[in-house]
């Protein structure tokens, strides 16, 4: 894996929100939200079912724009930008759904090459790059296996690989450990601490709290929670 | 957003292979599309075969009539010269006759060659002497010609023989017409059904366009994998078609030039060369109209 997302931007902020609402269907979803999520940072995102966590995520990954205010990924305003630039900032922010979805029809390791194949670079020249990511999360012995075939597990993992083979700045994860056991979310956990520990920004909206427990004990982590449409700074005791 | 143009249709085609294949294969449309484009590329061989024919026909008709009409005297030997000379008299006078001329007497061995031989004595046999009518495009009263021959000129007997093929010559124009108007609905409905198949087929990767936007890539990208994909469907289905639709023609009887009009349906010379520009030409139509889908379901995306 190449490892030079972070530094390049410096101390620039890489995802910012500056009160930010979004609503559809008439009600209000979101509203007053400010964040800047430094480079480097490890936050979490909490808060009840519904609440909003994944249209808060999507709003940081330019899948929704916001009602109103400023959404702004590395310093450029998402409402300024087009549909490419949307596209090439994605390559900057990896994503982990809580369904991950894959091309169904293309082999586990093609899927966590996809980033690569989209940004128009040549597999084989990041074949090493594509190994090295496959061992890193545990998953060589399934490169050749199809999507659907894949564990709850494997799939969660098979994700994160595809979503930080770009090597992005910014990681973005719901509910990541949603579908596996305790132990396989340790796991993911620690490669999430990992990435954070080369400089990535990493945001997990989860609701489990022993996990965010367990995090806060290897790593600093902020805490953000969803609640009254409103996004507040937990207290420290969680 | 970015979308290929047509002038890069040809670095599209020789492609990328690893973006064609993040669009599964779907064979069911595979077959739907190859199937329609071999269909519609072999109406478009016929109508082009009949409106070239029609044509042909047209061109051909066209320019007998243009040659004219004719005056035929007969008359004893001794009038001839007289007659002849009244005849001519009134043509010159008539409004729509061009030029006129008698017919000298080598010109009409020759016309008789084929029937009596080459040893005719002609000026022993009261041939009838014949009068060469060209007219103006405005053409002549042929009643009014035809009573005014009658009672100046005995022996004159006006032959328009070519003038019943006037309206043919004009049918076969819009025959012509016709063809080319079917071969431009025949685009037309090619590129509404790759649309819809686009359609359906971008519907039915939804899950591969989000996933594929996750992960950054381009509208240009995405469109392209699925334009680059019916663009060879239908470039193939409609090779296939052609070729098909050339045997077809080949197989029909053919005559010689005295064939009649359904016998001509055939290409001539370098009109073989026409066929061969409806597989690209059906090509380009597909990657227009799949572009046009996908930018128009891309862009409604987040």
């Amino acid at each position: 894996m190449r490892h030079n997302g972070a530094t390049q931007d410096g101390a620039g902020i890489v995802i910012e929100l500056e009160d930010v609402a979004y609503s559809y269907g008439g009600g209000e979803l979101l509203t007053g939200m400010t964040l800047s999520l430094a480079p480097g940072s490890f936050h979490f995102l909490t808060g009840p079912s519904g609440a909003g966590k994944t249209t808060f995520l999507k709003l940081c990954y330019g899948a929704l724009k916001p009602t109103s205010g400023h959404v702004r990924l590395f310093g450029e305003d998402l409402s300024a930008m087009g549909r490419d630039a949307v596209a090439l900032a994605r390559r900057r922010i990896g994503v982990v759904h809580q369904d991950c979805q894959f091309l169904d029809h293309l082999s586990v390791a093609e899927n966590v090459a996809l980033p690569l194949t989209a940004a128009g670079q040549s597999a084989a020249e990041q074949a090493d790059n594509l190994r090295e990511l496959m061992t890193w999360v545990g998953l060589t012995d399934r490169s050749g296996a199809l999507p659907p075939e894949l564990s709850g597990g494997e799939r969660q993992r098979a994700a994160l690989a595809r979503a930080v083979i770009m090597s992005p700045d910014v990681l973005l994860a719901d509910e990541p450990t949603g579908n596996v056991d305790w132990e396989m979310s340790q796991r993911l956990l620690r490669l999430l601490i990992e990435l954070n520990k080369m400089g990535k920004t990493i945001m997990i909206a989860t609701h489990d709290l022993t996990l965010i427990r367990a995090a806060k004990a290897q790593v600093q982590a902020r805490v953000l929670r969803i609640a009254g449409r409103q996004l507040q700074t937990a207290g420290a005791d969680l | 957003m970015r979308l290929p143009d047509v002038t890069n249709l040809r670095g599209m085609l020789a492609g990328d292979g690893a973006a064609d294949r993040v669009v599964p294969p779907a064979g069911f449309t595979v077959r739907l599309v190859l199937f329609t484009a071999a269909a519609m590329a072999f109406l478009t061989i016929f109508a082009l075969a009949l409106s070239l024919a029609a044509g042909r026909l047209a061109d051909r008709w066209g320019d007998e009539l243009a040659r004219a009409s004719t005056v035929r005297i007969s008359a004893p030997a001794d009038q001839m010269q007289a007659q002849t000379a009244a005849a001519l008299r009134v043509l010159q006078q008539t409004p729509g006759v061009g030029a006129v001329r008698a017919l000298s007497e080598e010109e009409q061995r020759a016309l008789l060659e084929p029937w009596f031989g080459p040893d005719l004595p002609l000026d022993t046999l009261p041939v009838p002497q014949l009068i060469e009518i060209i007219e103006t495009p405005e053409g002549y009263d042929s009643d009014g010609l035809r009573l005014r021959l009658q009672a100046e000129v005995p022996g004159a007997v006006l032959d328009e023989h070519t003038r019943w093929r006037k309206p043919l010559v004009t049918a076969a124009d819009r025959l012509r017409l016709l063809g080319w108007a079917a071969i431009l609905l025949i685009g037309a409905a090619t590129g509404a059904m790759v649309t819809l198949a686009a359609n359906a087929a971008l519907a039915a990767n939804a899950q591969v366009i989000a996933v594929l936007r996750l992960v950054g890539a381009t509208d240009g990208y995405i469109a392209t994998a699925f334009v680059r994909r019916f663009t060879l469907r239908t470039l193939t289905g409609a090779a296939i078609g052609t070729v098909l639709g050339l045997l077809a023609l080949w197989l029909m009887p053919a005559s010689g030039e005295t064939a009649g009009f359904l016998t001509g349906l055939q290409f001539q010379g370098w009109h073989w060369l026409w066929p061969f520009l409806v597989p690209p030409l059906a090509a380009i139509v597909a990657f227009l109209a799949t572009g046009a889908a996908a930018r128009r379901v891309l862009g409604g995306l987040t």
